[in-house]
């Protein structure tokens, strides 16, 4: 039995941490909605009703249709390559291999660098000069007589740009997904796998049957992670082609229009538009994960 | 599962070929930051150095010096203030509760997980306001503030773990509320310390856009540098290849020292995981 005086001990302990987060997520979310519901473009505040107007200028703006396409190209892709890639990568693993330690060392150690050094170094092997200048894998590839692989990479007409972006994330993260799937497979009861090989199931009907079933709650935490890391991608972009306005999504756009065009009305709508298409992805999530945690 | 001789051997063909393409850019960053000046050239790129040479890291240790030193001074402090936080919320949103503790810990999550571009403008302002705009201790105060969720998460999960008879017993012997915590929990979560603070000083080391925003050129971080660097015409390319190592090496060296701890960190993100 705990007392009144402890209940409010253990509250106080943690109000300082609740009052930030309260000041700098919730009350910073309401003041940029306010903001971009504005008429403030230029240095100094400017809070004039506009309604809607900015988020109705946004849609019908073409480069935030760009951006759109560019971030939904980006994630379907990069989704996709990580999941296939990690599963894969985790399975070969599973099979308790010699060297496993090293190679999981080998597809994780990307993770552990920022986005700017992976895209600084991506930048120079996806390096789309031609003729004498030809460089990085480029050239490679030519070395190895493999030339139909040579390409101009993210310099490729949109929007295809943005989908050779998705390589430098995807060697970034897949490693992530590589360790999520592997502690799934091992999380597997080995009698459930055992039993099935007694009734005759092959290696593969118990892959197709019992693990990829039971990865499903892996592949939600996975598709949550990497999905709420894909719809905010922004240094890395920013590290392989600066400003570029063909490989533009909407942080960069928030980012430009905001701090170096002096448009904040627009910027913080920019900025409410991504927290949305997070929240749709993030909430249920986090609602399911409370839940099924109360149960346990 | 055990595996026949072939398709063992296809399996270890597959995960030596991808390791290599995972090793593709530490190799090209290696050589070419290796290389002595004369040797730079873009068409001999894959090419092994002549020998041992460190006038690339030597030249881009100068230049980014300064900023390193910043991003030191930036993440331990950051990392440290975040995990104290998030241990003592952890402490409470796992044992202690008191009403609504249920529903402010979600809402506290959800923190991680923002776009940080739909707080942005209001941050500038605030800490203009504050007169922390553009400099180190602002930064700090921002990768803790925006550290509470995930350090407080990774705590109250492994604090969920310990029983809670063996806090009762503590009660019994008459330890209140922050004994209990100095005593008892303390001394039990070092390896969460580890953990959190690896992953702290991971991604506040990596962090790029609140750097790029709140501080001035001459505060800047090592990513922010790092980036300008690369953006210049006038530094050799050699050059920005020895930077992004330097960038990347102390986080590096804490994964390949630490990794078992970071994987874990990593884990924690995936909420249950």
């Amino acid at each position: 039995m705990r007392s009144d005086k402890d209940r409010l001990l253990s509250f106080a302990l943690v109000s300082p941490s609740i009052l930030a987060i309260a000041i700098f997520v919730y009350g910073f979310i309401g003041w940029s909605a306010r903001v971009s519901l504005s008429t403030w473009q230029g240095l100094l505040p400017d809070y004039t009703w506009a309604g809607l107007k900015n988020y109705l200028e946004l849609f019908q703006d073409r480069r935030f249709q760009i951006d759109i396409r560019n971030t939904v190209v980006f994630t379907v892709l990069f989704l996709v390559a990580c999941l296939v890639i990690g599963l894969i990568l985790a399975v070969l693993l599973d099979q308790r291999l010699r060297g496993e330690d090293l190679f999981r060392g080998i597809y994780l150690f990307p993770m552990s660098v920022s986005f700017i050094v992976t895209g600084v170094a991506w930048r120079w092997l996806m390096n789309p000069a031609t003729g004498a200048r030809t460089s990085g894998l480029n050239l490679l590839f030519e070395r190895l007589g493999l030339d139909f692989l040579v390409n101009s990479w993210h310099t490729t007409t949109p929007p295809w740009g943005i989908a050779f972006i998705v390589i430098p994330a995807v060697w970034q993260m897949s490693g992530f997904t590589m360790a999520l799937y592997l502690a799934g497979l091992r999380g597997i009861p080995e009698e459930i796998q055992e039993a099935a090989t007694v009734d005759g199931a092959s290696g593969l009907q118990i892959f197709r049957h019992i693990s990829l079933p039971m990865l499903k709650p892996v592949t939600l935490s996975a598709v949550i992670i990497l999905g709420h890391i894909s719809l905010k991608v922004f240094d890395l972009i920013v590290a392989i082609s600066g400003k570029d306005i063909r490989l533009d999504v909407p942080s960069i756009y928030m980012w430009t229009t905001t701090f170096d065009a002096n448009n904040f009305a627009r910027g913080a709508a920019i900025g409410i538009i991504m927290l949305l298409s997070v929240t749709i992805l993030v909430v249920p999530y986090l609602n399911y994960s409370m839940r099924s945690e109360a149960e346990v | 599962m055990t595996l026949s001789r072939p398709a063992r051997l296809i399996s270890y063909g597959l995960l030596v070929l991808v390791a290599a393409v995972y090793l593709l850019p530490v190799y090209v960053l290696l050589v070419t930051g290796l290389k002595s000046f004369a040797e730079v050239s873009l068409r001999t790129m894959w090419d092994l150095p002549s020998g041992f040479h460190l006038d690339n890291f030597q030249l881009a240790f100068v230049r980014l010096a300064p900023n390193l030193r910043n991003s030191l001074t930036l993440t331990l402090p950051a990392a440290v203030f975040s995990a104290l936080l998030g241990s003592l919320n952890g402490y409470v949103f796992a044992k202690l509760k008191f009403r609504g503790s249920e529903v402010i810990f979600p809402l506290i999550l959800f923190g991680m997980f923002i776009p940080y571009q739909s707080i942005l403008i209001p941050l500038v302002r605030f800490m203009q306001s504050i007169g922390l705009y553009g400099s180190i201790p602002g930064l700090i105060l921002v990768h803790v503030i925006y550290g509470i969720p995930i350090t407080t998460l990774i705590f109250r999960n492994y604090y969920a773990t310990l029983p809670t008879e063996m806090l009762e017993a503590a009660r019994i012997d008459g330890a209140a509320i922050l004994g209990i915590y100095r005593w008892v929990i303390l001394p039990l979560s070092v390896p969460s310390f580890v953990v959190v603070l690896i992953w702290q000083v991971t991604s506040i080391w990596n962090e790029f856009l609140f750097a790029i925003i709140l501080t001035s050129p001459s505060q800047w971080p090592i990513t922010v540098a790092l980036n300008n660097l690369a953006g210049s015409q006038i530094v050799e390319w050699n050059v920005q290849m020895a930077g992004s190592l330097l960038a990347a090496l102390p986080t590096l060296l804490v994964y390949i020292l630490l990794g078992r701890y970071f994987v874990r960190g990593l884990m924690a993100g995936a909420l249950k995981g």
